[in-house]
């Protein structure tokens, strides 16, 4: 191998070896081989439990059906905002990842004053599945709709074109063209979709009620409460056979159904909309759309607005000040300040991580290439309880990141580079052979090729994978719950710390600090989106 | 000055380049000619470093250029689908070549008005390479290639997916600007009008190999064997058996064919050998007809063979006409 | 070339590292650092660790990290190479478990005196607070009618579908609960606690997995907007209603039910293999101290472990004292807590009689069938 290629998958090798592997080894180890003797019985013990199973296979198929309906849901709107052009859509772009980000604590009281006791939609969803499908398609519609609508947007619209000159129907070349070469896409988001969901902690606990578990609940309990760690490693270790076998399938479909095909510039594809079915088309969707995320936000907000039932900014001020007792619980302005500090070096991280290893993946084919692909998305699939706990076993030497303030962007940025990846691999497969020797050919090196034909026609992607990072970072995704931490409380954190006593001004600031997450969010997804590889003009 | 020695380029069990030796000297302009598949193409993406040689070598100037990797050549390559940089302008396409051999950028700008100007696009610099029509996209590649100032341009098929007209005065600034003294080309094409307009000396390429090397001149008046005929175009080809210097053409009569030895021959019988002549010794049935512009195209049948016959006085189809042979436009090949 | 890039590898992971070590190890220099490992729940008030600072020299460094059973066993998987030097926050429900995983390295604070006889667990961990687990309820809700008085009257059809208990596998208040009404009821005899559970299912009982969706979600006192009376809270959980009332006011909205409740310790210890024995000594004695318990009322809603220590006048008017408070051995609670668990779940969210388990069955083959079918479906497109 050349020495680029060695760095090119040495370096997120060992970021993850360093920072996934050896920690989920370690914990496994200290679980399953207690005192150097491997304990077998928690194997008998998980096959032969009836409930247990029952968890198994609640989580695989909520997971599969929260897939399915997030899909459904999404991929109009990814239509939508690829093909036409209207006012207000980059904004709508970055406001649609908020669900993303949000406290599922806080996305259930949302829920829970829609369709809960005396929800305002009048329908008792809370504590049944259909609250936990409906609160999976929210958070994750983003995914689909950025995922997807990247690579949509930049679709030869001329393919279609020919299609239907050809004589195929709307929903013909729908189905025969347009839904093939965006495959690599849907697969992609379909993958991540059902990783997230497969690994369903806070809304399940959140809204599932008290009998509804998926394993990472149950790998919760049996590690937190129960202290049962053989028989948690061995639900981790279902877990993750379950999680590895979808995502070698994933990664087999991914490679063989990628196609070479000229990208247009996002801008050349989108228009306005022209006559009255299209624009009834765009505001159907925009309203759905509006209808699906925008509701528990509204809530939210109209929450944080509420002081005593009437109107006013009385929840923000409380942020604001030094509360009655001293015993504020949380720097409100730090915690703002704390979560974009770490979701800055996250996604810088993720970055770097994510574009080497799309680069690999890209490049590769065969066995080793589709098992580095699984790998990169291994963690999204991991019991998060897992990995904090072997966080706490592991980074202890050579030195000590147990309780450093960097294990928590290094944590995040181990969720967020799937993003990257995902949003990036896609692209550039898609970026011709052709480019790539005719810029050899003028000259440039492999190196030099890569930065100046593969990373400018990827940056737009690689800004949405950045975004992603972003949002996993300010969601505070993954291990850094289950991980000691020094005191630098996020948004997320400082939410959690409010509802975490009684109090109207606790419900009323952890209210006003969502909504203060979600305009942070979106406005730091906005500008993530913004940037462009210098001198790259339009694409 | 460019030379391939044998070279062999095989894709699983096939070869798709069977032991092809070319050369191309310094200021010259080369034609590979040939069909689709022949394997033209592998070898000009051999020569630029894209595709490595089974067996053979490929040397400039001696060296071997084997251990060059392909930005190190120096070589312009014009691809067929242009290949133009979507996401870069049309100057900055341009002066990519310049930027990778770090020329400063007022100098860069400078060369690529340069090389923008000579394919009729000054000013072009801040369009973007989508918004160009199909012709300007082609002359953006050109200019992308030469205003590197390469050594040696490789030419993929760099008219092949215009339309006709658009090619045919492509074809000529083309000519125009691959005839300056001191550019060395390489250039690939199926298409034996554009190889006759452009090239120094044409290389018919058939089955990974090279058939004929030659002037356009010499490869016109002289096909090597009956697939150089038949790729030129010309359909009638028959059998014949000469004596002294005069072959038996069966139905076609006796046609003299100095210098070729006595036996069994094919004879190529170009469509301008065949002129509509009252006083003509054959007799020829008409079957079609096909208009073809400044001429007629006949498909006729000579006493049971068929023929082929150019004229500007077209007759009706099914009528027979009499038909003059003139032997100058008859070329005799060894049979087998 | 291969060698170098492994190095700028190496260099790059271990940077941040690097950044981090020498600032550890200065830590042991007298006058340093002291690590504080805890829970999200703690909470102190300006200033009471600056005067910490101010009488030993140490600075404290928080560290916090989930809830209890998190911080546990987090301490148990890193027992003797321990990530802070103190721990606080393990309560009665998890003692056991710290103490058997070898947590904690013995320490008698000289000021132990100001902690009541009762409270107290043994050398290795000082106790710092008290809370009481109870049923709270909607004042609003019984305006017309009495507020239970009783554990049983929970399950009386006067208080039908009004109760929301916490998921005790998931939730620390859920699981004090539970362990109030096994020590009153007991696991043998007549009526056990097994029993009394089933009659609150029967009674229409609510389980949430954790405190906050039963508050905010499903309690109606809670300014969440639920619709059920009657939740598992703290007893000092009026007050803290009173002090974060969006308008200023006297009266808090819900009160206590003093019968039934269980009563929670929280405890410090020294980690075991702390590098800083004397910071963390130090840390101990602080945390006993008039000026740290003085706060812990308002700052953390609980009752201060030092008897010495004076009570906020907004603490002591609503907080419920609970006369007789359900306690458990630790020892019992370690040794049964998955059994526990588990026969709780049975009773409390176990199939009824009657239901069958095909139809969730169905709907997941047809969503795993669904998707297996858009699968196929997209490969046939490939052509």
């Amino acid at each position: 191998m050349r020495p680029a290629r060695v760095l090119l998958v040495g370096v997120p090798l060992a970021f993850l070896g360093a920072f996934f592997l050896w920690p989920l080894a370690s914990i496994l180890w200290t679980s399953l081989v207690p005192g150097g003797r491997f304990d077998a019985g928690a194997f008998g013990e998980v096959l032969t439990d009836g409930g247990l199973l029952g968890v198994a296979w609640f989580t695989l198929w909520q997971a599969a059906l929260s897939t399915a309906l997030t899909l459904a849901a999404a991929l109009p709107a990814a239509y939508v905002f690829a093909r036409y052009e209207f006012p207000g859509k980059r904004l709508l772009r970055a406001a649609a990842t908020i669900p993303f980000v949000l406290p599922t604590v806080v996305v259930g009281t949302a829920f829970l004053a829609l369709a809960g006791p005396n929800g305002a939609l009048g329908i008792r969803l809370d504590g049944t599945v259909w609250a936990i499908l409906a609160a999976h398609v929210f958070f994750n519609y983003a995914v689909v709709l950025r995922t997807v609508g990247g690579l949509w947007s930049h679709l030869d619209p001329r393919l279609e074109e020919a299609a239907r000159s050809l004589g195929a129907g709307r929903w013909r070349t729908f189905t025969t063209v347009t839904l093939p070469l965006l495959r690599p896409a849907i697969a992609a988001a379909a993958s991540i979709v059902f990783l997230f969901t497969f690994t369903s902690f806070g809304v399940v606990l959140v809204l599932g009620g008290a009998g509804v578990r998926t394993l990472e609940v149950e790998i919760y309990r049996q590690t937190t409460t129960l202290f049962d760690l053989p028989v948690a490693a061995v639900l981790a270790l279902l877990q993750l056979a379950g999680v590895t076998a979808v995502l070698l399938a994933y990664s087999r479909y991914q490679e063989r159904s990628a196609v070479e095909q000229s990208l247009r510039p996002a801008a050349e594809t989108a228009r306005r909309p022209r006559g009255a079915r299209e624009w009834a088309l765009v505001l159907g969707v925009l309203s759905s759309m509006a209808l699906v995320l925008g509701l528990p936000p509204a809530v939210l907000l109209r929450r944080s607005l509420a002081p005593g039932g009437g109107w006013g900014l009385d929840f923000y001020r409380a942020l604001g000040e030094a509360g009655r007792t001293a015993a504020q619980t949380v720097d409100a302005a730090a915690a703002v300040w704390n979560s974009l500090a770490f979701a800055a070096a996250a996604a810088a991280i993720a970055l770097v991580i994510g574009l080497m290893s799309a680069a690999v993946v890209a490049a590769g084919r065969g066995r080793a290439s589709r098992w580095f692909d699984a790998l990169l998305m291994l963690p999204l699939g991991t019991s998060a309880v897992t990995i904090g706990f072997g966080f706490v076993v592991a980074l202890d030497a050579p030195v000590d990141l147990r309780a450093s303030v960097w294990l928590i962007p290094l944590a995040h940025a181990l969720v967020a580079v799937p993003f990257v990846v995902r949003s990036v691999v896609p692209v550039m497969r898609s970026v011709r052979t052709r480019l790539r020797e005719a810029a050899a050919v003028l000259g440039a090196s492999p190196r030099r090729v890569w930065r100046e034909i593969d990373l400018p026609i990827v940056s737009r992607a690689a800004a949405v994978g950045a975004g992603f990072a972003v949002a996993v970072s300010l969601g505070e995704f993954g291990a850094t719950a289950f991980v000691a931490r020094p005191d630098t409380p996020t948004m997320p954190v400082a939410i959690f710390r409010y509802l975490g006593r009684p109090g109207e001004a606790n419900l009323g600031r952890a209210m006003a600090m969502s909504v203060i997450l979600m305009a942070v969010t979106a406005a730091a997804i906005a500008l993530v989106e913004r940037f462009r590889a210098p001198g790259t003009g339009t694409f | 000055m460019l030379e391939v020695r044998d070279a062999t380029i095989r894709f699983g069990g096939t070869a798709a380049v069977d032991g092809m030796s070319v050369t191309v000297a310094d200021g010259e302009v080369l034609a590979l000619l040939g069909p689709s598949g022949s394997g033209k193409t592998t070898l000009l993406r051999a020569v630029a470093g894209l595709q490595p040689l089974d067996a053979g070598a490929v040397r400039w100037d001696g060296e071997d250029l084997a251990p060059m990797p392909a930005h190190r050549r120096g070589f312009g390559l014009v691809f067929q689908d242009f290949a133009l940089f979507p996401h870069l302008d049309v100057g900055r396409n341009v002066e990519f070549g310049l930027r990778m051999q770090g020329v400063e950028p007022a100098e860069r700008h400078r060369r690529a008005a340069g090389a923008l100007e000579q394919v009729e696009l000054a000013g072009m610099e801040r369009r973007r390479v989508t918004t160009l029509s199909g012709g300007q996209q082609q002359r953006v590649a050109l200019a992308r290639a030469l205003a590197a100032g390469p050594r040696m341009l490789l030419l993929d098929e760099p008219l092949g997916s215009l339309d006709r007209a658009l090619r045919e005065r492509l074809t000529g600034d083309l000519r125009r600007v691959l005839a300056r003294p001191g550019i060395t080309a390489l250039y690939v094409t199926h298409d034996q009008a554009e190889a006759f307009a452009v090239a120094d000396r044409v290389a018919v390429v058939d089955r990974g190999a090279v058939v004929q090397q030659g002037t356009p001149q010499e490869v016109w008046r002289r096909p090597a064997d009956e697939f150089v005929a038949g790729f030129l175009g010309f359909r009638t080809i028959t059998d014949a058996v000469v004596a002294a210097g005069v072959a038996d053409a069966g139905p076609f009569g006796s046609i003299p064919v100095p210098g070729t030895p006595d036996g069994p021959a094919r004879l190529v019988i170009r469509p301008d050998a065949l002129r509509l002549d009252p006083a003509g010794a054959l007799e020829a049935r008409v079957r079609a007809v096909t208009f073809q512009g400044s001429f007629s195209r006949l498909d006729v049948e000579v006493d049971g063979a068929a023929a082929v016959a150019h004229t500007r006085t077209p007759p009706e189809p099914g009528t027979t006409v009499r038909l003059r042979l003139d032997p100058d436009e008859v070329v005799a090949l060894p049979a087998g | 070339m291969r060698r170098s890039a492994a190095f700028a590898l190496a260099a790059a992971l271990l940077a941040p590292a690097l950044a981090a070590g020498p600032a550890a190890a200065r830590d042991g220099a007298p006058g340093g650092v002291v690590r504080l490992l805890t829970h999200e729940s703690f909470a102190v008030s300006d200033g009471v660790l600056d005067d910490f600072t101010a009488q030993t020299g140490y600075r404290v460094e928080i560290l916090t990290g989930g809830d209890a059973g998190q911080i546990v066993n987090q301490a148990v998987l890193a027992a003797g190479n321990p990530v802070a030097d103190v721990l606080f926050g393990v309560d009665t429900t998890f003692l056991s478990r710290a103490l058997e995983g070898g947590v904690f390295e013995e320490y008698v604070s000289p000021r132990l005196g100001v902690v009541p006889e009762a409270l107290r667990a043994g050398p290795m961990v000082t106790p710092i607070d008290v809370g009481d687990v109870c049923v709270n309820y909607d004042k609003a809700a019984f305006e017309a009618a009495p507020p239970p008085a009783s554990l049983d009257d929970l399950t009386a059809p006067a208080y039908r579908d009004m109760l929301v208990v916490e998921h005790p596998g998931t939730s620390s208040p859920g699981l004090a609960f539970l362990l109030a009404t096994i020590s009153r009821y007991g696991e043998d005899g007549d009526y056990t606690w097994r029993d009394y559970w089933a009659d609150l299912r029967a009674n229409g009982v609510q389980v949430t997995q954790g405190w906050e969706e039963a508050y905010y979600g499903a309690f109606s006192g809670g300014s969440g907007g639920g619709d059920r009376p009657l939740v598992v809270s703290y007893a000092s959980s009026p007050p803290a209603e009173v002090v974060y009332a969006a308008e200023p006011t006297d009266t808090a909205p819900t009160a206590v039910l003093t019968d039934g409740c269980f009563r929670q310790v929280e405890y410090a210890g020294i980690l075991a293999g702390t590098p800083h024995r004397a910071g963390a000594e130090a840390l101990i004695d602080f945390l006993l101290s008039p000026r740290f318990q003085e706060d812990v009322p308002l700052a953390m809603f609980v009752f201060p472990a030092s008897t010495e220590a004076a009570l906020p006048d907004v603490f002591v008017a609503h907080t419920a004292v609970p006369a007789d408070p359900e306690q458990i051995d630790p020892a019992a609670v370690e040794a049964n807590r998955a059994r526990w668990i588990d026969e709780w779940a049975d009773v409390v969210l176990g199939d009824p009689p009657g239901s069958s388990p095909v139809v969730p069955a169905l709907a997941g083959a047809a969503a795993v069938l669904a998707l297996a079918a858009g699968a196929w479906w997209l490969r046939r497109r490939e052509g």
